[in-house]
C-alpha cells in the first residue's frame, strides 16, 4: 500500500497542477479549454469529472509553468463566471494520481518478463490474448513515467495515459483562491 | 400586494425581463428565429430602433452604454445575424463596454443538425464576450436575463449573449409557456466581484504617492466607468499630481486644467509620453498598458515605479509588474487614497513636485500640437476642421468617431472638459463605429449635440444607418473628413513601406457623398475651403429635426504626429517635422 507520507516529490519542476471547481454547466469545458487556446497557454494533461456535489465539476489541469505564466492562468481562469475555486498544488503537497493502460506484444518467451515488471509496478494485467498483454497501472506520474520508460523494451501496440487528479495532502494548507 | 399568477410564454417574458431591468431602448433586427419575441415587442414600452445592419445595432447599444452608462441591449436573429454582431461584441469586449446582446436560435430540435440559418452562436462569441449562455428552457429566461444584466454592468464590464432558440419563446409552443416571476437577486457562486481595495494595498499605494517627486497619473477607462472623474479631480488636485488620459479615458479630466498633459502612446503629444517616460512613479488608474499606450514595454517609464488600480485581477502584471498592486473599483480606490492621503497631512504631505511641473511647461511649451494651415488652393486640412467644429460646439457636445487618422486628430485637438462626451473604438480598433454609435448615444442622451466624426474608409462600412437615424428621427451630425484615402494605412506606407501606396486610394467624388446623404434623408453639405468651414459647422448646428452630413474635402497626405512607430520605444517619438530641428 503507498503511504501517503512516502510519496515522492514527483514530475517535471515546471509543472503545476491546477485544479478548478466550477459550476456544472454546459459548455464548460469548452470555455476552460479556448481560454487557454486563445491566451497561448499550453496544457499538459486534463481531467474533469463531477465532484461528490454533482452541480459541481472538478478540472484538474497540469500547466508547464516554464512556458505559461502561472499567475496569469489562475487570474484569467476567474474570470469565467462558472469558476467558483482553484488551488494551485505543488507536487511535494499533494497527492496526484495518473492511470496507464497499455497493450503490449507479448510472445510466449516474453509474457513472464513482462508479467513480472507488470508485478514489480504493482500494476495489473487486465487482458490477455495469446500474443499481447494489456497492462493497467495507477500510481503518481513519476511511477507512471518510470513504468511507461521500461514498458518501451517492449512492442507497445497501444498505450494510453489519462489526465492527472490530484488533491492537497491531508492537513496540507493549499490556497484556495476564490473569484475577486 | 399580492399579485395574480400570470402565464407568459418565453417571448413575452424575455420582453418582460427587459421591462424589469428598465431597458428603454432596443437596438435590432428581426428574423426567422426571433421573431416571436418581435411580437410582444409591439405592445411593450420599451422603444425598438430598427437598424440597416446587425452591426449597426451593436455599435448602436455601445453608443447608448457609452453616453449614457447604462447597459446598451440589442437583439438580433441568428445565423448571419448572430455573425454579423460578433464584430460589436468584440469591440465591446475590448473597451469593457455594458451590453446585453440577445441572439434568436433555430429550435432545440434543430440545434447541431445545419439548420437554415443556425451558427454556434455561443461557441463563436465566447472569447468576445464576457459571458454568454444557451437559454434551453423559457421558464429559464427571467434568471438569464437578470444574470446577464448583473455579469455585463458589475465588475469590469462586459458584453453578455442570451442565445435563444426559437421553440423556447414560441408563443405556438404549449411547452414555452410558464409562471411568469422575475428573481430579485442572481446566484453565480463563481462571480462575487470584490470592488473595495484592501487598507493594505491603499496605504502602500498612498506611500509611493507621496515620495514621488516625478509622478504621473495614468488614466485610463476604468476611471469613467467606474464613474470616477469628480473623485479622480480631487486626488490629481490634492497631490498636484500631472495626468494623462488615454484613447479610452478622454474626458476622464479636463483636458483644459492645467495638470492634463493630454493623450499618451502612438499619437500622444510629446508631453504625455515624455512624462510617463521620465516619471518615477506611473499611477496607473484604470488602465491596461495597451501596446498602443506602452510602445516597446521593456522600454516604457524605464525609471518608474508602478502602482496599478484596476478592478480586473488579471490586468495585474498582465504586461507591467506592478509595485503596488491595488485590486477594485477606481472610484472607491482614489476614495479611499484621499482619506489616507487627508489622514497623513494631505497636501503638505506630498514631496515637491516643482521641479517636475516646470520641466512638463518646458516641453508642453516647446513641443505643443501643430499643423501648417492648407496652403491657397489646397484642400483642408483635417485638424483645421476638427478645431473648427470643437469652437463651434458646446464643450457638453458628444464626439463619436471611427477609427484612422481621424479618430487621432479627433483626440489630439478637441478639448475634452467633460467626462462620457468622447465614444470611440479604442481596443478592437472598427472601422465604422461612429455613425452607429452616434445614433445610440444620441438616442440615449437626445438633448445633446451628438456629432460623429468619420472617414471617408469608415463611412462606406457604415454609412447605411443614417438610414435608421432619419427614420428613426435621431438628429446626429457627421463630420465626414474625406481625403480620398485610407489616410492612416497611407501614412504607415508612406513612412515605412517606402512610399510603395498599395490598395489605399479610395476617392473624393465616388461615391458622391453628398448625394448618398441626401438619399438617406440627411441634410448635406460640402466644403473644400477653409473659409467655408465654420459658417457650414454653424448651418449643420442649427438643423434639428433630421441628420446632418458635411462632408469635409481633405488633403490627402497629412499625418498624425506625434508618432511612436509600433513595437518603438516611447523615447524615439517623432514630432511633427517643423519641430525637429529644434529637438
Amino acid at each position: 500500500m503507498s503511504d501517503i507520507a512516502l510519496e515522492p516529490v514527483v514530475g517535471p519542476i515546471s509543472q503545476r497542477t491546477i485544479v478548478v471547481l466550477v459550476e456544472n454547466k454546459a459548455g464548460l469545458l469548452a470555455r476552460v479549454a479556448d481560454l487557454f487556446a486563445r491566451r497561448g497557454y499550453n496544457i499538459v494533461s486534463l481531467a474533469v469529472a463531477p465532484t461528490h456535489d454533482e452541480t459541481f465539476s472538478r478540472i484538474t489541469i497540469v500547466v508547464d509553468v516554464a512556458s505559461s505564466p502561472l499567475d496569469q492562468i489562475v487570474k484569467q481562469l476567474f474570470k469565467l463566471i462558472h469558476v467558483v475555486e482553484i488551488a494551485v498544488l505543488n507536487p511535494g503537497e499533494s497527492v496526484e494520481r495518473e492511470l496507464l493502460l497499455a497493450t503490449v506484444a507479448a510472445p510466449k518467451t516474453l509474457r513472464g518478463q513482462i508479467a513480472e515488471l507488470v508485478d514489480i509496478f504493482e500494476g495489473k494485467i487486465v487482458a490477455v490474448s495469446s500474443d499481447a498483454l494489456t497492462v493497467a497501472l495507477d500510481g503518481n506520474p513519476a511511477k507512471i513515467d518510470d513504468f511507461e520508460a521500461l514498458l518501451g523494451d517492449y512492442e507497445i501496440i497501444e498505450l494510453q495515459r489519462s489526465g492527472r487528479i490530484a488533491l492537497p495532502k491531508i492537513g496540507r494548507e493549499v490556497p484556495r483562491l476564490r473569484a475577486v | 400586494m399580492a399579485l395574480e399568477p400570470i402565464e407568459l410564454n418565453g417571448g413575452q417574458a424575455l420582453i418582460k425581463s427587459l421591462e424589469m431591468e428598465g431597458v428603454e431602448v432596443i437596438f435590432g433586427y428581426p428574423g426567422g428565429a426571433i421573431l416571436p419575441v418581435y411580437d410582444p415587442i409591439i405592445d411593450s414600452r420599451i422603444r425598438h430602433v430598427l437598424v440597416r445592419h446587425e452591426q449597426g445595432a451593436g455599435h448602436a447599444a455601445e453608443g447608448y452604454a457609452h453616453a449614457t452608462g447604462r447597459p446598451g441591449v440589442c437583439m438580433v436573429t441568428s445565423g448571419p445575424a448572430a455573425t454579423n454582431i460578433v464584430t460589436p461584441l468584440a469591440d465591446a469586449y475590448l473597451d469593457s463596454v455594458p451590453m446585453v446582446c440577445i441572439t434568436g436560435q433555430v429550435g432545440m430540435a434543430a440545434i447541431g443538425t445545419d439548420a437554415f440559418q443556425e451558427v454556434d452562436t455561443t461557441g463563436i462569441t465566447r472569447s468576445v464576450t464576457k459571458h454568454n449562455m444557451l437559454v434551453t428552457r423559457a421558464e429559464d429566461i427571467p434568471k438569464a436575463v437578470k444574470e446577464a444584466f448583473h455579469i455585463a454592468t458589475t465588475g469590469r464590464p462586459g458584453p453578455v449573449l442570451i442565445d435563444v432558440p426559437k421553440n423556447v419563446v414560441d408563443a405556438q409552443n404549449p411547452d414555452a409557456y410558464f409562471q411568469w416571476y422575475y428573481p430579485d437577486e442572481v446566484n453565480l457562486p463563481g462571480y462575487k466581484p470584490d470592488l473595495t481595495p484592501s487598507d493594505e494595498s491603499v496605504r502602500r499605494a498612498v506611500d509611493l504617492i507621496l515620495a514621488a517627486e516625478r509622478p504621473v497619473l495614468y488614466v485610463g477607462g476604468g476611471v469613467l466607468k467606474a464613474r470616477g472623474a469628480e473623485v479622480l479631480r480631487q486626488l490629481a488636485e490634492t497631490g498636484n499630481l500631472p495626468v494623462v488620459t488615454t484613447l479610452m479615458a478622454r474626458g476622464a479630466f479636463p483636458d483644459s486644467h492645467e495638470l492634463c498633459l493630454g493623450m499618451p502612446g502612438m499619437h500622444g503629444n510629446y508631453t504625455a509620453v515624455t512624462a510617463i517616460q521620465q516619471a518615477d512613479l506611473l499611477i496607473a488608474m484604470g488602465a491596461r498598458f495597451d501596446d498602443r499606450v506602452t510602445g516597446k514595454v521593456g522600454a516604457f517609464a524605464p525609471g518608474a515605479q508602478v502602482v496599478h488600480v484596476d478592478i480586473d485581477p488579471a490586468e495585474h502584471g498582465k504586461v507591467r509588474q506592478p509595485d503596488v498592486s491595488v485590486v477594485g473599483d477606481c472610484r472607491l480606490a482614489m476614495e479611499l487614497m484621499l482619506v489616507e492621503i487627508e489622514r497623513r497631512g494631505g497636501r503638505t504631505a506630498f514631496a515637491d513636485h516643482t521641479r517636475w511641473r516646470q520641466q512638463l511647461s518646458g516641453w508642453q511649451e516647446r513641443y505643443p500640437l501643430v499643423y501648417e494651415q492648407s496652403a491657397p488652393g489646397e484642400l483642408l486640412k483635417p485638424q483645421f476642421v476638427i478645431e473648427q467644429l470643437r469652437d463651434a460646439c458646446p464643450a457638453n457636445t458628444i464626439v463619436a468617431s471611427g477609427v484612422g487618422q481621424h479618430q487621432m486628430f479627433t483626440s489630439q485637438y478637441w478639448r475634452f472638459d467633460h467626462p462620457y462626451t468622447w465614444i470611440n473604438s479604442g481596443g478592437l480598433g472598427t472601422m465604422g463605429f461612429s455613425i452607429p454609435a452616434a445614433i445610440g448615444a444620441k438616442v440615449g442622451m437626445p438633448d445633446r449635440l451628438v456629432w460623429a466624426v468619420d472617414g471617408d474608409g469608415c463611412f462606406q462600412m457604415t454609412g447605411q444607418e443614417l438610414v435608421t437615424a432619419s427614420v428613426e428621427k435621431v438628429p446626429i451630425k457627421v463630420a465626414l473628413l474625406n481625403n480620398a484615402h485610407l489616410g492612416m494605412v497611407r501614412q504607415w506606407q508612406e513612412m515605412f513601406y517606402d512610399e510603395r501606396y498599395s490598395e489605399v486610394h479610395l476617392s473624393h467624388d465616388m461615391p458622391d457623398y453628398v448625394k448618398w446623404a441626401e438619399a438617406m434623408g440627411c441634410v448635406a453639405f460640402r466644403v473644400e475651403e477653409p473659409e467655408e468651414v465654420e459658417p457650414t459647422i454653424a448651418k449643420a448646428n442649427e438643423v434639428n429635426d433630421r441628420p446632418v452630413v458635411v462632408e469635409f474635402r481633405c488633403v490627402p497626405g497629412e499625418k498624425v504626429f506625434p508618432m511612436v512607430p509600433a513595437g518603438g520605444s516611447n523615447d524615439d517619438i517623432m514630432v511633427d517635422p517643423s519641430q525637429r530641428e529644434r529637438a
